[in-house]
């Protein structure tokens, strides 16, 4: 075994060591994990067993099985980060969405203490209330 | 004050209509305590419902002692997330009219009457610059951008319009009910977007001439890079808005969920 398989090798486990640490404390989902997984047993095979990249470039027609690697890593991780992307995007929206009904309830919630008489500033920021600005 | 709403008819507002002001507010502590005053000095049967957008200033206790209710975002959403926190208070609170005015003093309430006699004529009335009332003026980038997001929105709602980035409109609870539930957050979409979605939901739109004021207090940000970056977005956004799809109006005329 070379020492660039080595590498490889050692990079697989650990990062699939890593993923089995997160996932037992509960750190990181297993939709993400999935894929993870997946890149660090693809990685595994190919740092035991250099001749299936070989054969996988050949296939595809790629003359350096290296940069192959190359394409198939930048790809992977353009796809997660558009899949990042996606997530990020709804989770403004539904935070968005806390947000407007979090202001909206306030109101409620001054408008019910006003009417119930009690003594209040509608404004006041309540115990453990995140103020704006501040 | 500007001397240009000399021709506005002062034709009370229908009584038995419930009108809701909606004024979404970023630190507008300088001007929304006046703009309330005046427009409840004007208008004394309509309500006023300051969104006070994640302000850090005083304009939340400012619109409160102007006599307005008050909502407060916990943080700054922008316009489009102040809007439609507005008008998801007026559909619960069974409001017939909606209308939206600036904080800042540029929208001037005496013409809050011809906005809610055109909604006899359409769902949603936009108070228009640039149609014969008043002397506002835009050049360059900014002022083609704004010619071509009204071309294509008249093309869209099928009726002329000049000034779709006008943020004075009204809305009736058919309209209000859409933005309720759509009223989007991004880029330009508190005012072209909405438009377009109105329109592609079955809303009618209409405009209606008024006279714009320069801004009570703040200032626009106005550098010629800024007005490119602007007429950029500006096509981004109208284009985006014009190819996303638009869930059907049974969908949304029912309650206000998400």
């Amino acid at each position: 075994m070379t020492a660039p398989h080595l590498l490889g090798l050692v990079g697989a486990l650990v990062t699939l060591i890593t993923l089995f640490e997160l996932l037992r404390r509960r750190h990181l989902r297993e939709k993400y994990a999935v894929t993870w997984s997946f890149v660090a047993l693809a990685t595994v095979v190919v740092a035991v067993w250099p001749a299936t990249l070989d054969w996988f470039a050949e296939l595809v027609g790629v003359a350096v099985p290296a940069n192959l690697l190359f394409f198939l890593a930048s790809m992977l991780l353009l796809v997660v980060s558009i899949q990042y992307s996606y997530e990020l995007g709804r989770l403004e929206d539904r935070t968005r969405t806390l947000a407007e009904e979090v202001a909206l309830l306030r109101l409620e919630l001054a408008d019910h203490r006003a009417a119930s008489g009690a003594e209040v500033d509608p404004l006041a920021p309540r115990t453990g209330e995140d103020v704006p600005g501040q | 004050m500007s001397s240009t709403s000399a021709g506005v008819p002062p034709t009370p507002s229908d009584p038995g209509r419930r009108v809701l002001v909606i004024m979404p507010a970023w630190n507008e502590e300088g001007s929304v305590g006046s703009t309330i005053t005046e427009l409840r000095d004007l208008h004394p049967d309509v309500d006023v419902l300051v969104v006070d957008d994640g302000s850090g200033d005083g304009t939340a206790e400012a619109a409160l002692a102007a006599g307005a209710l008050v909502c407060q975002l916990p943080f700054n959403l922008g316009v489009g997330g102040a809007m439609r926190t507005g008008y998801r208070y007026a559909v619960r609170h069974g409001y017939d009219v909606a209308v939206q005015v600036d904080a800042d003093g540029q929208h001037d309430p005496r013409y809050l009457d011809l906005l809610l006699q055109g909604l006899d004529r359409a769902d949603v009335v936009i108070g228009a610059r640039f149609a014969g009332e008043g002397d506002y003026r835009a050049r360059g980038p900014r002022r083609w951008a704004m010619v071509l997001l009204a071309w294509t929105l008249s093309r869209v709602t099928k009726v002329p319009l000049t000034d779709v980035t006008s943020g004075f409109r009204a809305s009736n609870a058919r309209a209000t009910k859409v933005f309720a539930e759509h009223y989007p957050a991004e880029y330009l979409g508190d005012t072209v977007e909405s438009l377009v979605i109105a329109s592609r939901m079955g809303c009618s739109v209409v405009q209606v001439p008024v006279g714009m004021r320069v801004r009570a207090a703040g200032q626009a940000s106005q550098t010629p890079a800024k007005a490119a970056i602007y007429l950029f977005r500006a096509m981004l956004a109208l284009f985006l808005s014009l190819v996303r799809k638009w869930p059907s109006v049974e969908d949304t005329t029912a309650e206000v969920t998400v």
